[in-house]
């Protein structure tokens, strides 16, 4: 693919990056946002946007999730190409009636009438004590909506590449973040870098099990690798990158080679995207597989506000190599 | 001042908005379909005065009760009637229906069956408009039981905040509705302020409240903060209030006031009827044909050449929809993305 220079970038400045590019080249893209202008962001998340594009490209709006959304639908529908922030991801909730009922199915209504290219930009993730209405990972729910692409990048140079595409999406594509890899950093290329949606990619080589892990647990799960390596099992790492569309072959591709997988989210395990995946990856390489597919996910409780509580939220490279010793019992 | 040919222009809508209901009605009666629907009958003096002052490039959101505001734009009442039974030549190939058509060709952005949720999309595309700067405004249409929902005062809130050109047309049908669901009468305002403009002015949102059986009322209000708007970007609401059809049933509306008779404009015998009290006092047709007879701007001839005319085009409508092909089973599997 690109063969251009790359430095090191955080994931927040690869993010940032990407819509800055994007905005010096299509006139019709709009930040909307809380607290996404002058502020910069909670997380500074749009750095240097609102001083290079100004007050008409790059809006603060009041506190007012469904209102900003639906304001974000419209205009896509009418030309413009918005990307919109919902702070936390944890307030999905807030804007579901315009995100499901409507940006997700006025093409399909309209006929094919109307394309809604928008992407919404939502913070996920348990870590920093940010209580249980501030910590949810709910991709889950927005994939089970047809009409909706849905990404969750892992490493700076995906988060860039991931985002330029989603902007030039003619669909509402839903990003999220995930806060605690915003300081983690990589070689990102300098230029134009867009990743396709719907592309796996392998972040570890492997021959003897596939963890498939989603978004941060992708780096989690890359730990798990080194120590399974430790007792003599090589475990590939493949990262989906985006959870809708998803990459059934590149993921049945691997588990056809090892004949193991366990799949990982940082979000709850229960009816979340690991089954989803878990069914995916057992329908397509069930005659290969020494070993039932595995799941690891977060319990089934809301998030806790308190530092030692929260950590029991977050699946761990430890309870990783359980469940791939488990397969070898 | 509404102009001769403007003031024809809008009773012919308006008529054509009840031919295009009764049409509906009676094909309910007559087809073999399903689904849901809801008509315009009695607030047509808004929808076709509104649309008489529409440019080309004005944007538009409309509700579950979008077939008036639909035909009244100009879409072709044919292929309205056809998504209405769910056929091929429908304006969303069968798959909005009643309560979700949408002629974007029309300039409308959406037709939402969900209560308030178009009004947050017709502020976008006010968002739209005044990034374009050439004059263009966004109108949104709902109900009074929209105005309940939280997206309309967020969206209200940022169409004052960041003066996007989008006219609030709250139209409350609830007038006269007093006793509510016990008396299997669907009452829909629910609200603690005192008026509805009561919302939008605390947000200090220019609001009107018109007399929505009333062309020129409707017309001398719309005008004002249309114009205004163009040159001027920022919102305004108006409530139009109009006496609740009697025939309104949520999913199945009965034609209990019989096919609207042009000659109760002149004839005091042709209001008959067990509701012929909401046709003499409240059905805007027979109002506005009264002052047009009155000020001498049309005569009986008028009335049944405009009549001829427009019940021909229904007629030709209902053709063209119920020989529309039927839907292919899997043709709705298709078209999710872009």
């Amino acid at each position: 693919m690109s063969t251009q220079a790359e430095r090191e970038l955080s994931t927040r400045q690869a993010i940032i990056e990407a819509i800055a590019q994007e905005f010096r080249r299509d006139p019709a893209t709009v930040y909307i946002g809380e607290d996404v202008g002058p502020a910069e962001g909670v997380f500074k998340q749009t750095e240097g946007l609102h001083a290079e594009f100004g007050d008409n490209r790059v809006i603060d709006t009041p506190i007012s999730e469904a209102g900003m959304f639906g304001m974000t639908v419209g205009a896509a529908m009418s030309g413009m190409r918005p990307i919109v922030e919902i702070m936390f991801g944890d307030f999905l909730t807030l804007v579901m009636d315009q995100l499901v009922n409507h940006a997700a199915k006025i093409h399909y209504l309209s006929g094919g009438g109307f394309r809604v290219p928008m992407v919404m930009r939502t913070g996920i993730g348990v870590g920093g004590v940010l209580g249980s209405t501030h910590s949810q990972t709910f991709y889950s729910w927005a994939a089970n909506v047809p009409g909706l692409k849905v990404v969750a990048p892992s490493t700076p140079a995906d988060a860039k590449g991931l985002m330029t595409s989603a902007i030039r999406d003619d669909n509402p594509v839903l990003y999220f973040e995930d806060r605690m890899t915003y300081n983690y950093k990589g070689s990102v290329p300098e230029g134009e870098h867009l990743v396709e949606l719907g592309r796996a990619d392998v972040k570890r080589e492997g021959t003897d099990v596939t963890l498939i892990a989603f978004s941060r647990m992708v780096h989690i799960a890359l730990k798990a690798a080194e120590k399974l390596e430790a007792e003599g099992i090589s475990a590939e790492v493949v990262d989906p990158r985006t959870i809708a569309p998803l990459d059934k072959e590149g993921l049945i591709d691997s588990v056809l080679k090892t004949g193991r997988a366990v799949v990982i989210d940082g979000g709850h395990e229960l009816y979340g995207v690991t089954g989803e995946v878990a069914a995916t990856v057992s329908e397509g390489a069930f005659d290969y597989l020494d070993a039932p597919v595995l799941r690891l996910g977060a319990p089934h409780n809301p998030v806790p506000c308190s530092k030692t509580l929260e950590k029991f939220m977050v699946p761990t490279p430890e309870q990783i190599v359980a469940k791939v010793m488990s397969m070898y019992g | 001042m509404i102009s001769q040919q403007q003031a024809l222009s809008i009773f012919r809508n308006m008529l054509l908005m009840r031919r295009f209901e009764e049409a509906v009605i009676g094909l309910w009666a007559t087809v073999d379909t399903e689904s849901y629907r809801h008509v315009y009958i009695g607030q047509e003096a808004v929808g076709a005065t509104i649309m008489a002052l529409l440019r080309e490039d004005d944007l538009l959101v409309t509700t579950h009760r979008n077939h008036g505001h639909i035909v009244g734009r100009g879409a072709d009442p044919g292929r309205a009637l056809a998504e209405i039974l769910g056929r091929v030549d429908g304006y969303n190939r069968g798959r909005g229906g009643s309560s979700s058509i949408c002629a974007r060709d029309f300039g409308f952005l959406a037709t939402t069956g969900v209560v308030g949720g178009g009004v947050g999309l017709g502020t976008g595309g006010a968002f739209a408009q005044k990034v374009k700067g050439a004059g263009g405004v966004s109108v949104a249409f709902f109900g009074d039981g929209g105005l309940e929902e939280g997206i309309a005062f967020e969206s209200m809130n940022m169409a004052a905040l960041f003066g996007l050109p989008v006219l609030y047309v709250c139209e409350n049908n609830s007038v006269g509705v007093t006793t509510g669901r016990a008396n299997n009468e669907w009452s829909s305002s629910s609200m603690a302020a005192a008026t509805l403009g009561d919302i939008p002015r605390s947000l200090c949102i220019e609001t009107e409240v018109v007399d929505g059986a009333d062309v020129e009322a409707v017309w001398s209000a719309a005008s004002g903060l249309l114009e205004r708007m163009r040159r001027d970007p920022g919102p305004a609401f108006v409530e139009m209030r109009t006496h609740r059809w009697p025939g309104s049933r949520s999913f199945d509306p009965k034609l209990v006031t019989g096919t609207t008779d042009l000659r109760a404009i002149w004839d005091q015998d042709a209001v008959q009827g067990d509701h012929a009290d909401w046709i003499d006092e409240h059905d805007p047709i027979v109002l506005y044909g009264r002052k047009l007879l009155e000020s001498g701007r049309a005569d009986k001839a008028m009335f049944r050449s405009i009549d001829e005319q427009v019940t021909d085009r229904i007629d030709t409508a209902r053709s063209f929809a119920l020989a529309s092909a039927e839907l292919e089973p899997d043709s709705g599997l298709t078209g999710t993305f872009a």
